[in-house]
C-alpha cells in the first residue's frame, strides 16, 4: 500500500458540466497560444527555418541579379514572393506537433469552442512571421535595396500586416486541411499557393511605390483596401468552415 | 428515462470499405465497467474513440452519458476521461505544463494539477519535459490528465502498459485497477469501459464482458458468467 493520500474532487463549480461557461473563447485562445510559442521556443522548428530561408533567398538574388540595388517592381516582387515561400513552411509545420502528439484528440475532447483553435494557430503564425520581417526586411534592405528603407518603413509596414493578416488565416485553414492528409508536406503548399498568389500581387502592387529611389510615395491605396477585403473574406471563410476541419 | 451510462444499438464504424466495428449493441448500467477484448485490429481502439466523440458512427445508435452521439457530442465532452495509446500530451512541455493545459481547457483550477502530480508520484520531474521522462512516468501523467477533470466516463485503452507495480497501485487510486474490482472514482462510481490483452487481470475489474473479433461481437456477458478460457480462445 503507497501513502498516497486519496483525491478529493474537484469542486462544484470546477466539474466539466460547468466548464463550457466557465472556460471563454479567450481564456482558451491564450492558454492555447501560450502552447504554442512554448513548444516553438524549445523545439525552434518554424522561425529559424523561416529566417534562414528567407536571409539565403536574398543571397541568392543579389548575386543572380548581380546589381548594385533593385527599385520599384522588382523590389517588391522579390521581397513578397520570398516572404511566401517562407511562410510556407511555417504553414507546414502548424500542425504538425499537434497531429503527432495527439494535441488534436485532446482539444477535441475539451468542452470549449473550436474556434479558439483556428485563433490561437492564426495569432501563433502572425508571430512567426512579424518575427520573420523583424530579420528579412532589414536583410532586404541591406543585401537588395542598397539603401535603408527610412521613410518608407511605416508604409512598408502597413502593407506587410495586411499581408500577413492574410496568410495567417490561409495558412491556418490550409495547414488545418493538410495535416488531416498523409502527403501533407504536398498538399499544404499545393493547397496554400494558389490561394496566397492574390496576398503576394495585392502585397507587391501596394508597396512598389515604396521602393522607387527617385519618385518614392506611399503605400498604393487600392491594393491596402483590396488586401484588406481579401483578409475579411478568407476570416469569415476561415471560421465558418474551420469546426468541420476539425470533425472525423 | 434509463439509467445506462451506455447504449449502443447496431453500431458500425467504417474506415472506407472496411467494417472496424460490426452491429456492437449493449447496455451498461453507470458506475460500472465493462472490459473489452480482443485481438489487435479487433475495433476495440475505435469503439473508444466513438465513445470519445472522436470518431462518428456510420449506422445505429450510441447514447453516451444519456447523450445521443454524435448530435449532443457536445454535451458529452468534458465528462469523458480518455487514456489512449498516445498519451495526448506535448513532449516539449513539462508535465506541469501539459496539466495546466488541460486544466485551463476544462476549466479546473490550477491547485488540482499539483495534487495530480503528487498522486502519481511525478511532483518531484513535475517541471522537466516530457521527452526526458520514461514511458511509465509518461503514462502515470496521462493518467492524471485523463482524470483532472473528474470525468463520469473513463475509456482507457490498457491503462496500465509501461507502468511497474508500485506505479500500478499509484493509478489504480484514480482510475481503478486490477485488485480493486468496481472501486468508485474519485468523486463517486465511475463508469468504466476498458481495452485489455489481459484476460485474469480484465476479468477481475469487468461488470460485463465484451470480445471483438474483426469489428464484430462475438462475446457479450456479465463477468460472473465468462470463464477465463472463452477470452483466451479469442486470441487464438
Amino acid at each position: 500500500m503507497s501513502g498516497v493520500q486519496e483525491l478529493a474532487p474537484p469542486p462544484r463549480s470546477e466539474r466539466p458540466r460547468d466548464a463550457l461557461a466557465q472556460t471563454g473563447l479567450w481564456r482558451t485562445v491564450g492558454a492555447l497560444l501560450r502552447k504554442e510559442l512554448l513548444v516553438e521556443l524549445r523545439t525552434l522548428e518554424s522561425v529559424p527555418g523561416m529566417s534562414l530561408f528567407a536571409l539565403s533567398t536574398f543571397v541568392v538574388f543579389h548575386f543572380a541579379l548581380d546589381r548594385g540595388s533593385v527599385e520599384g517592381d522588382l523590389a517588391a516582387g522579390i521581397l513578397w514572393v520570398t516572404l511566401l515561400f517562407a511562410a510556407i513552411l511555417g504553414v507546414n509545420r502548424l500542425f504538425v506537433t499537434d497531429a503527432e502528439q495527439g494535441g488534436f484528440d485532446a482539444f477535441l475532447l475539451a468542452p470549449v469552442d473550436r474556434s479558439a483553435m483556428f485563433i490561437a494557430k492564426a495569432l501563433t503564425l502572425l508571430a512567426y512571421l512579424a518575427l520573420l520581417e523583424l530579420v528579412a526586411v532589414p536583410a532586404f534592405a541591406l543585401l537588395l535595396l542598397g539603401s535603408p528603407l527610412g521613410p518608407a518603413l511605416p508604409g512598408l509596414l502597413a502593407t506587410l500586416a495586411l499581408g500577413d493578416l492574410g496568410v495567417a488565416v490561409i495558412g491556418t485553414l490550409v495547414g488545418a486541411l493538410a495535416v488531416q492528409t498523409r502527403a501533407r508536406d504536398l498538399l499544404g503548399p499545393l493547397l496554400a499557393l494558389p490561394l496566397l498568389v492574390p496576398i503576394v500581387i495585392g502585397g507587391s502592387r501596394a508597396s512598389s511605390s515604396l521602393f522607387e529611389h527617385a519618385h518614392r510615395t506611399g503605400p498604393a491605396a487600392r491594393w491596402l483596401l483590396a488586401l484588406g477585403l481579401y483578409d475579411l473574406v478568407f476570416g469569415l471563410i476561415a471560421y465558418a468552415v474551420f469546426d468541420f476541419l476539425l470533425e472525423d | 428515462m434509463s439509467d445506462a451510462a451506455l447504449e449502443l444499438d447496431g453500431l458500425t464504424r467504417r474506415y472506407g470499405e472496411r467494417e472496424a466495428l460490426s452491429e456492437v449493441s449493449l447496455s451498461l448500467a453507470g458506475g460500472h465497467t465493462l472490459v473489452v477484448f480482443g485481438p489487435n485490429g479487433a475495433g476495440k481502439t475505435t469503439l473508444l474513440r466513438v465513445l470519445a466523440t472522436l470518431l462518428r458512427p456510420h449506422a445505429g445508435s450510441v447514447r453516451v452519458l444519456g447523450r445521443e452521439l454524435p448530435e449532443e457530442s457536445w454535451a458529452v465532452r468534458g465528462r469523458v476521461g480518455v487514456l489512449a495509446h498516445e498519451p495526448l500530451l506535448y513532449r516539449e512541455l513539462t508535465a506541469f505544463e501539459n496539466l495546466r493545459l488541460h486544466a485551463r481547457l476544462h476549466g479546473v483550477g490550477a491547485a488540482r494539477v499539483g495534487e495530480l502530480l503528487e498522486a502519481v508520484a511525478m511532483g518531484a520531474r513535475a517541471h522537466e519535459p516530457l521527452r526526458t521522462l520514461s514511458r511509465g512516468m509518461v503514462q502515470r501523467v496521462a493518467v492524471a490528465r485523463c482524470v483532472l477533470h473528474d470525468p463520469e466516463l473513463l475509456l482507457l485503452d490498457e491503462p496500465y502498459s509501461n507502468l511497474d507495480p508500485a506505479a500500478v497501485e499509484l493509478v489504480a487510486r484514480l482510475i481503478g485497477g486490477p485488485g480493486r474490482p468496481g472501486e468508485p472514482g474519485a468523486s463517486g462510481a465511475r463508469t468504466r469501459v476498458i481495452c485489455s490483452h489481459d484476460p485474469s487481470g480484465g476479468l477481475a475489474q469487468a461488470d460485463v464482458v465484451l470480445g471483438l473479433l474483426a469489428g464484430r461481437p462475438v462475446l457479450l456477458a456479465d463477468a460472473e458468467q465468462v470463464d477465463p478460457q472463452e477470452i483466451a480462445g479469442l486470441y487464438r
